[in-house]
């Protein structure tokens, strides 16, 4: 009877998870992959084949652009570490009591807005007839506006920003459970600020410092606003790719191997990541 | 570096101008899109021209129409907050399942179903939207091809809107509230059991109320992430355009101040969602 019942409860709450993963994940995903595979030959004709992957390495934009974006998400992947980490160390580590609990708080201030809200800003901060031009002309240091916006350096700007937060939680979070007795004997036995940070901090904040990193480059990756808004002519981003092929060009065939290369890109990098680092996704997501 | 090792002078206020720096970096963007919705000219930008409502009041007469009287976006509002309750009812429902399944249930392959449960959140989010535009609506135009029937539903719109966010924000969702019922003491509902309640009563007396704060939580989220999300739903949305969308298409022909208004006017209230939930953490 009650392994009956045991049994009955299992299935009522395993089918609404099945329907939700099947149905919403795994299927689509599938049919993606099916349909980069297809091959148009007319209007209600279609072969199998590789046409759409072969456009890829031989039409250099797509593949230029794809190694771009991989190589400029790693970039700012990077530099949000750096930047994010003497903050999170500040808030886990030094300071105390009310002072710590604002300072967290206002690390998630910029995430009350949208990210369309917060590009946004840095167009109205960083374009011709921006802040910051007026700001250069006033002081006297510039004779004419000067445009800032519509160049890589824009883009990086903006894309960090949108991934501090989820760098600094998860940096925090691991650091606070660090003793910081462990630091205190590392200065002990001789070791500098170098060999202090190399051999106790950074291994202690392992999981964090991955769960930040692989968040943040999917983000980064996988953004459209940021890259589409704030770019230049030529920095066009791998999604911006995908959209045209299925919102203006129609060619969904094209799209859907696209996407499947960036899933792939991704899937690779988070895979390199935990196993570079010997995490696994359950210890630094779940 | 931690308090306990001396360090110099130097060190500390390098290290204090970094932190305000970086705060500073934090709130610009938000402070000067929150200052031009005030700004009485017709561009966001300097010179300051005065102080004027007009991007919320105006009602067209003058050559302005401010947020309460631009019925587009009004109705682009209406519509993401119709997708949100729908994401936010779906998804917080699937987390409470989910919570249950993993935390309270031992299976097989429940390790792997786990792994599968996170997957959501390391897929970009554009990808989730395409994978099902290519599937749901594939599948209604072979439908309505080979027996002329029209699956409405499944053609870019509102539903697959709410199914393409519901994808993801369920993965959030189970997180938020599996991490409380991993705090809940099994003895209590126990105790619950033995005094005679029936399992659903146990359930909806002891673990519900103990879950409450995080459904809460999970819902609040939910409601935000939904109302935010642009990369899934600019690839599943018809002609019904939520929120951000309709910004987006409105700040590529330009952006005037009705623009930060908006953008206002959705700051304050996440702050007042975030608040609100803060204040539930509290009360716990």
């Amino acid at each position: 009877m009650k392994s009956s019942a045991g049994r009955l409860s299992l299935w009522l709450l395993l089918t609404p998870f099945v329907l939700w993963i099947v149905l919403l994940v795994l299927v689509p995903h599938l049919q993606m992959l099916r349909v980069s595979f297809q091959v148009r030959e007319s209007w209600d004709t279609i072969a199998w084949g590789v046409q759409q992957y072969q456009n890829f390495f031989i039409e250099s934009y797509y593949w230029r652009t794809f190694v771009r974006t991989g190589v400029m998400s790693l970039f700012t992947t990077f530099l949000t570490l750096l930047i994010a980490f003497p903050i999170a160390w500040y808030i886990a580590k030094m300071a105390r009591g009310r002072s710590k609990g604002i300072l967290f708080m206002a690390c998630l201030i910029p995430f009350w807005a949208s990210e369309l809200v917060r590009t946004y800003g840095w167009m109205i901060l960083l374009r011709e007839s921006g802040l910051f031009s007026s700001w250069l002309q006033a002081l006297g240091w510039v004779d004419g506006p000067v445009e800032m916006l519509y160049n890589d350096v824009a883009v990086i700007i903006g894309l960090v920003y949108n991934g501090l937060l989820f760098m600094v939680v998860p940096l925090v979070t691991t650091l606070d459970g660090m003793d910081e007795n462990l630091v205190e004997a590392g200065y002990d036995l001789g070791g500098g600020h170098a060999t202090v940070l190399r051999e106790i901090v950074v291994p202690w904040a392992m999981p964090g410092i991955v769960s930040g990193c692989i968040v943040v480059f999917m983000l980064t990756l996988g953004s459209y606003l940021t890259p589409v808004l704030m770019g230049g002519k030529d920095s066009a981003w791998f999604t911006e790719q995908i959209f045209t092929q299925f919102i203006t060009r129609f060619n969904w065939e094209q799209g859907a191997a696209l996407g499947v290369l960036l899933l792939v890109l991704s899937s690779v990098m988070v895979w390199l990541g935990l196993t570079l680092s010997g995490q696994s996704l359950r210890k630094v997501m779940g | 570096m931690i308090r306990s090792v001396p360090r110099s002078r130097l060190f500390d206020g390098v290290y204090l101008a970094y932190l305000v720096v970086f705060f500073v970096y934090l709130a610009m963007p938000l402070l000067v899109t929150a200052v031009f919705a005030f700004n009485d000219s017709p561009f966001p930008s300097l010179p300051w021209q005065g102080f004027t409502l007009d991007w919320y009041l105006a009602d067209g007469s003058e050559g302005r129409t401010g947020l309460f009287h631009d019925s587009g976006l009004l109705s682009a509002l209406w519509v993401s907050a119709k997708i949100a309750v729908w994401v936010t009812l779906v998804s917080v429902a699937l987390g409470c399942v989910n919570a249950v399944l993993f935390e309270r249930l031992q299976f097989r392959g429940k390790e792997f179903l786990y792994l599968l449960m996170l997957l959501p959140l390391v897929i970009p989010g554009v990808i989730l939207g395409v994978s099902i535009l290519v599937f749901y609506s594939g599948t209604a135009n072979e439908v309505s091809r080979l027996w002329g029937i029209e699956l409405d539903m499944f053609r870019p719109g509102m539903t697959l809107v709410v199914m393409g966010q519901v994808t993801f924000i369920t993965t959030l969702a189970t997180l938020v509230i599996a991490a409380r019922l991993r705090k809940f003491d099994p003895q209590l509902e126990e105790a619950a059991l033995n005094l005679g309640a029936t399992p659903l009563v146990a359930w909806f007396t002891v673990t519900l109320p103990w879950l409450m704060p995080s459904i809460v939580g999970a819902a609040a989220m939910a409601f935000l992430m939904s109302f935010e999300n642009f990369n899934t739903t600019v690839m599943l949305t018809g002609s019904d355009t939520p929120l951000t969308v309709a910004l987006f298409n409105r700040l590529r022909e330009g952006s005037t101040p009705v623009l930060n208004a908006v953008a206002l006017f959705l700051m304050v209230v996440s702050a007042l969602l975030a608040l609100f939930t803060l204040r539930q953490k509290r009360s716990e």
